[in-house]
């Protein structure tokens, strides 16, 4: 199963003849993807290393059936890359590009959400996606990821930061702990997908049985979280979040990390989850450590 | 980017919004010469990036070059709450019948925009939301479809704002709705917006945040650039483009990736230190970057231990220990390096490490980031 993305998944890469695109887009193949067009406008014809590229998105689609998007361009010209794969009707699309500014991001969605309701974008500025041994979509490296077992349990994660996704990652596999899909959802302002649509697809995953959960300070995101685990979810889970010393006022490298008018701080994320009743790890490894136990006791 | 108030004025006049004549000084003299210019009475505002600047006496009227002369020597150099008053805007003074309140944010949660409009300004609107909450309107604008007269209107109506200033305050909400959206603001805040007895609606306060990621499509930030006010350690990050963010403590850090980097504030806090920066060098994190940041950290004579953080992603460990020797055999660092490396050849990184024969008062390597942060405090001293 695993959520978003499987073994049967389609994917093109926007700018799959940049330096970005072509190095994650391969890494990606390498790792099993099926990665089957590329898209550059005015490349069509060409290949890269046996990958067809096509002038848009709609031609890839049509002459490989993908249904899922890499993109891998720029910050100016994502936004319209993002549009130009809705209205080909891709249904996922995973866009890493760091530096989109907040107000192309909102109108991205806004747009997104009243014109194409079926296609569900993750980022800007995120990792991406892997569903370990069937699909890897962004810049994961896939080995640190563990295969998920048959009969599990397996975890699944999400996360709002890259590198503590890997840290999560690679910890489980050090405890042979299967992972079923891990999601990074990036750290801007305004991501394409929350912590809810997150859950709320782990919740119903049979192959998931329980949800390691990464966040940071800034925004409401792990608060209106915490409200759904509440109501919705049943499965065991972990978190951290970090920033717990950020100073108020200063972004911590992501744009949406900040901690301002006494909104967003760690202390307050952590304090609903554990009322949600999520065990809540003071550092990435104590998270980890956590999830052992839960899984240890299942 | 946070901007001055009278960039932020500056910044409204683009969009049309109307703001009092005056211009900055950076001296007594050349206050003079804008009061001269606004003509008198004019109020002599310190610009700092900080609230409560009238109760510390960074507001003055004045109504002659004598009193100009006065109240500008007093401001400049003043010292509020450890901003230190470096220019003044000199403006002509506004008859003041009414006073209000209008934002434009992001509403994260939403993902929409959102409008706050309320009939009492000119006071902190966080006490307002406080003692009553009922007298803040609030508007999400789709972005999308934008914000419209006739939406501006009812919000205006809402808010109970007098109807002598209703069509001037829609239309004026609609300039900010455009400077926020097209200027690519964070935030764009007027308080207060002000009514004269004339009727006409000004604003008399700018409270602007720029978004960094838009920079690229607008040249005119340039100049905002120049007056941002950064520590030496920020300004020398900046250069080597670096995401770094002074902070008060002794261990210095490095780390790739935002979230990692956080994450080793925290645990260097959690076993009794304190960071004394945040320091993301992202997913490269190779001999040059990795030079780059240690030549930061270096220029910060309160740095008495680094500790560097690396997980190796696609960003292997051997690339990254071999980065570190050859920075520490070009760099005279001022204090030893704790390094913590995990992830993609972690076991190949440190076994070059261990090889390159470094002394220990030089380099220390840990597997874990807990075992990694207890060493650099250990250097360092507690808090």
């Amino acid at each position: 199963m695993a959520i978003f993305v499987n073994e049967k998944t389609k994917v093109l890469v926007q700018g799959l003849t940049g330096g970005q695109g072509r190095f994650h887009g391969l890494r990606n193949r390498d790792y099993g993807t099926q990665v089957v067009a590329g898209v550059t406008p005015g490349k069509a014809g060409q290949d890269v290393e046996g990958i067809k590229i096509y002038d848009t998105v709609e031609s890839a689609v049509a002459a490989t059936g993908a249904t899922a998007s890499f993109i891998a361009v720029p910050p100016k010209a994502a936004p319209e890359a993002i549009l130009e794969a809705a209205r080909a009707g891709i249904g996922f699309v995973v866009c890493i590009t760091e530096g989109v500014p907040a107000q192309d991001e909102a109108r991205v969605f806004a747009t997104l959400q009243r014109d194409f309701p079926k296609t569900r974008l993750l980022g800007p500025n995120c990792p991406g996606i892997i569903s370990p041994g069937k699909c890897n979509i962004g810049i994961t490296a896939g080995e640190i990821a563990a295969l998920p077992t048959a009969k599990g349990p397996n975890v699944g994660i999400v996360s709002r930061s890259g590198t503590l996704t890997y840290q999560a990652l690679y910890e489980l596999k050090q405890r042979n702990i299967g992972v079923s899909t891990c999601v990074g959802i990036g750290g801007d302002p305004v991501p394409g997908t929350s912590f809810v649509d997150c859950l709320a697809e782990f919740q119903s995953d049979p192959e998931t049985h329980a949800i390691i959960m990464i966040g940071e300070i800034g925004g409401a995101a792990e608060e209106e979280a915490a409200e759904f685990i509440m109501t919705h979810v049943t499965k065991p889970m972990s978190a951290y979040i970090a920033g717990v010393t950020a100073p108020a006022g200063k972004k911590m490298g992501h744009a949406g990390a900040i901690v301002s008018g006494g909104k967003g701080t760690a202390q307050g994320k952590m304090d609903a989850l554990n009322s949600a009743g999520v065990k809540v790890g003071l550092n990435p490894t104590e998270a980890c450590e956590l999830m052992a136990q839960i899984i240890a006791s299942m | 980017m946070d901007l001055f108030e009278y960039q932020g004025k500056q910044y409204f006049a683009r969009y049309d919004i109307a703001v009092s004549a005056g211009g900055v000084a950076l001296t007594v003299d050349e206050a003079v010469a804008q009061a001269e210019l606004a003509k008198y009475p004019v109020v002599i505002k310190a610009q700092v990036q900080v609230g409560g600047r009238g109760k510390a006496g960074g507001i003055k009227l004045a109504n002659n070059a004598d009193e100009v002369r006065l109240h500008a020597k007093n401001i400049l150099g003043m010292n509020i709450k450890n901003h230190i008053v470096k220019r003044v805007w000199v403006e002509h003074a506004s008859d003041i019948a009414e006073e209000y309140y209008a934002s434009f944010t992001l509403d994260r949660s939403a993902k929409r925009h959102l409008l706050m409009l309320s009939a009492q300004g000119g006071v902190e609107i966080e006490h307002v939301a406080v003692v009553d909450p009922t007298a803040i309107v609030k508007l999400h604008v789709n972005p999308v479809e934008g914000l419209t007269l006739d939406a501006a209107k009812r919000a205006v109506v809402d808010a109970r704002i007098s109807e002598k200033a209703q069509d001037g305050v829609a239309a004026m909400l609609v300039k900010l709705y455009e400077c926020f959206t097209k200027g690519d603001c964070d935030l764009a805040e007027i308080n207060p917006l002000i009514l004269k007895p004339n009727g006409e609606v000004h604003a008399l306060d700018a409270k602007v945040t720029l978004d960094d990621n838009a920079a690229f499509r607008h040249p005119e930030w340039d100049e905002y650039r120049a007056t941002e006010e950064l520590d030496e350690r920020e300004s020398l990050a900046r250069e080597k483009n670096l995401q770094y963010i002074g902070l008060d403590g002794s261990v210095g850090i490095i780390a790739n990736g935002a979230g990692l980097a956080m994450s080793t504030l925290d645990v260097v806090n959690q076993v009794g230190g304190k960071a004394a920066n945040f320091l993301d060098i992202g997913g490269g994190a190779n001999a040059e970057l990795m030079t780059a940041a240690l030549e930061v950290i270096n220029s910060d004579a309160k740095v008495k231990s680094i500790f560097i953080n690396i997980f190796g992603g696609i960003t292997r460990g051997d690339e990254v220990a071999k980065g570190i020797v050859e920075v520490i055999k070009r760099v005279k660092l001022r204090a030893p390096i704790v390094i913590r490396l995990d992830g993609t050849n972690a076991t190949e990184g440190r076994a070059i490490i261990a090889a390159a024969g470094i002394a220990e008062s030089q380099l220390i390597s840990r597997s874990t980031m807990l075992e990694a942060a207890r060493s650099a405090v250990e250097i360092a001293g507690k808090k």
